[in-house]
């Protein structure tokens, strides 16, 4: 981070849950879901791709809704259910879509992989069909650098139905 | 960003009793949040609307639709009245940006989006729209992806909304509130050209607020079609993109919208092409002719005359696909 942070100023206090734990927390106005999660809560699961909303790497479910936690500023996250990717096993259960990402062998560096495996478990309660074409339209939110788009297409596809067949995996939850 | 308090207001007078030229409401905060981030638009005060209600999509008594301003862009376009009745918004809203943004983006934010040119965004060059006097570099350098119609010396920026071409075609109505009372804009006067003011992107007083955008009764619901051109099958911007919606009754066009977007400082309409198609049968033909007419002002710049061949041809086809049922072209919804 090349930004200077000022220390001072007024700090806020929000209340909201992150992966089914309620957290109090003091953020500055200016601070963003992203450095949040990363900074202050060391959630550094979330990844710092492009900071401006083009790559994906920091998707998170707000409300069970995917969004980009580096244009979200924390301060309006007051009162909202998280889930990011820390938040999708059960103990050591995997979540349906991370086993579907081994499975498919659905990454190489693994830097997307947060973000696309969280964008695709939002993906999941949107209702669209699972093929390919549809799959590679409703990710397009999320860039692979290593290109190893095929295999996620892969892997989602898999792992589309089986959520809604068994949908009680965190983050699958209606809000 | 620049340190800025941070306001939360109960009430849409209370939040445009706060505005001043040096706050800026923020809702969804796709753009706003990352024109923050560098140094483009550096508001001392944030007020945060997004509690203030204005989240319905509601029947009018005239027969239309009134959407609350913070209606998400993706609750829009998956909307079953919007489906039904308009999948022509619903179409151009899919069209734009990703599913996350789309999750954030709210309607009223999204007309309120500022242009892409990448010279606004870089603090270390001029830019009048940024900067108003200092000089507009895109006119000679790097202007693939800038203006053919109604540009000035001053700015030669596109407005980068795919919704808001839709919403042009349509014929929305802005409504909006400020300090002294409601009042209501219609589309295709909101935004402006940038003439010798590019700072200035639409009508709205520094206290006003948009509310919600209302849709008048449908009548495009069968023959529509939002057809976007781009560097990349999906999540980039329109080079050119066409709104058209025309209502046919025995083979004849009774009624015709076109709109073009990636063209212009705003969504580009020209009723005298509007006119032409009006009574006359579908033909490619027709169409061509219409296509010729709309770009005949065009003033391409060195690196996009690329744009007016390609805008007419888009306009050509998507005439042509708006006439074909919707199902027979697979569209979806």
């Amino acid at each position: 981070m090349s930004e200077i942070f000022p220390e001072g100023g007024q700090q806020h206090p929000i209340d909201l849950t992150i992966n089914a734990q309620a957290r109090s927390l003091q953020v500055h106005p200016w601070t963003t879901l992203l450095d949040l999660l990363r900074e202050q809560l060391d959630l550094i699961g979330t990844k710092k791709g492009c900071d401006h909303g083009q790559c994906g790497a920091c998707t998170v479910l707000r409300d069970g809704k995917r969004i980009n936690a580096c244009l979200t500023l924390a301060i309006m996250c007051d009162g909202a259910d998280l889930v990011t990717i820390e938040g999708l096993a059960s103990g050591d259960q995997l979540h349906p879509m991370q086993r579907a990402f081994i499975t498919h062998d659905a990454f190489q560096c693994g830097y997307c992989t947060p973000g696309q495996i969280c964008s695709a478990v939002g993906l999941a309660r949107e209702g669209h069909a699972a093929t390919p074409d549809v799959i590679r339209e409703q990710m397009s939110g999320n860039l692979c650098r290593c290109g190893a788009y095929s295999n996620i297409v892969a892997a989602v596809q898999e792992a589309l139905p089986l959520m809604r067949a068994a949908p009680q995996a965190q983050g699958d939850q209606q809000p | 960003m620049t340190p800025f308090s941070y306001h939360k207001p109960a009430s849409v007078s209370e939040a445009v009793n706060l505005a001043d030229p040096s706050s800026r409401f923020i809702a969804g905060g796709t753009n706003l949040v990352d024109l923050m981030k560098e140094h483009v638009v550096r508001p001392e005060h944030l007020i945060d609307i997004t509690h203030l209600g204005l989240n319905r999509i509601e029947r009018t008594s005239s027969g239309g639709v009134l959407i609350g301003a913070l209606v998400s862009n993706a609750e829009l376009a998956a909307d079953s009245t919007i489906e039904q009745h308009y999948p022509l918004l619903s179409e151009a809203i899919l069209a734009g940006a990703s599913p996350q943004l789309r999750n954030m983006a709210s309607t009223g934010g999204n007309l309120l989006q500022l242009t892409r040119c990448y010279y606004f965004y870089d603090t270390g060059t001029p830019c009048n729209k940024r900067d108003p006097g200092s000089g507009c570099p895109a006119r000679t350098g790097l202007n693939r992806i800038h203006a053919i119609l109604g540009a000035s010396d001053a700015c030669v920026a596109t407005h980068p909304s795919d919704m808001c071409v839709a919403l042009a075609a349509l014929e929305a109505v802005v409504h909006v509130e400020g300090r002294s009372g409601k009042r209501q804009i219609a589309f295709a006067e909101f935004h402006r050209l940038p003439q010798d003011a590019p700072q200035r992107d639409n009508q709205l007083a520094v206290d006003e607020l948009v509310v919600a955008i209302e849709l008048p009764p449908p009548a495009f619901a069968d023959h529509y079609r939002y057809l976007k051109i781009r560097d990349r099958a999906s999540y980039a911007f329109a080079l050119v993109s066409v709104a058209a919606a025309v209502r046919l009754d025995n083979n004849v066009i009774q009624l015709a919208r076109l709109a073009l977007g990636g063209v212009a400082h705003k969504p580009w309409r020209d009723l005298a092409v509007e006119r032409m198609l009006i009574g006359q049968p579908p033909s490619q033909a027709l169409f061509t002719r219409a296509a010729q007419t709309m770009l005949q002002g065009a003033t391409p710049l060195s690196h996009n005359g690329f744009k007016v061949t390609l805008a007419q041809r888009a306009i050509v086809r998507a005439l042509g696909d708006a006439v074909l049922d919707a199902a027979a072209r697979g569209a979806r919804p």
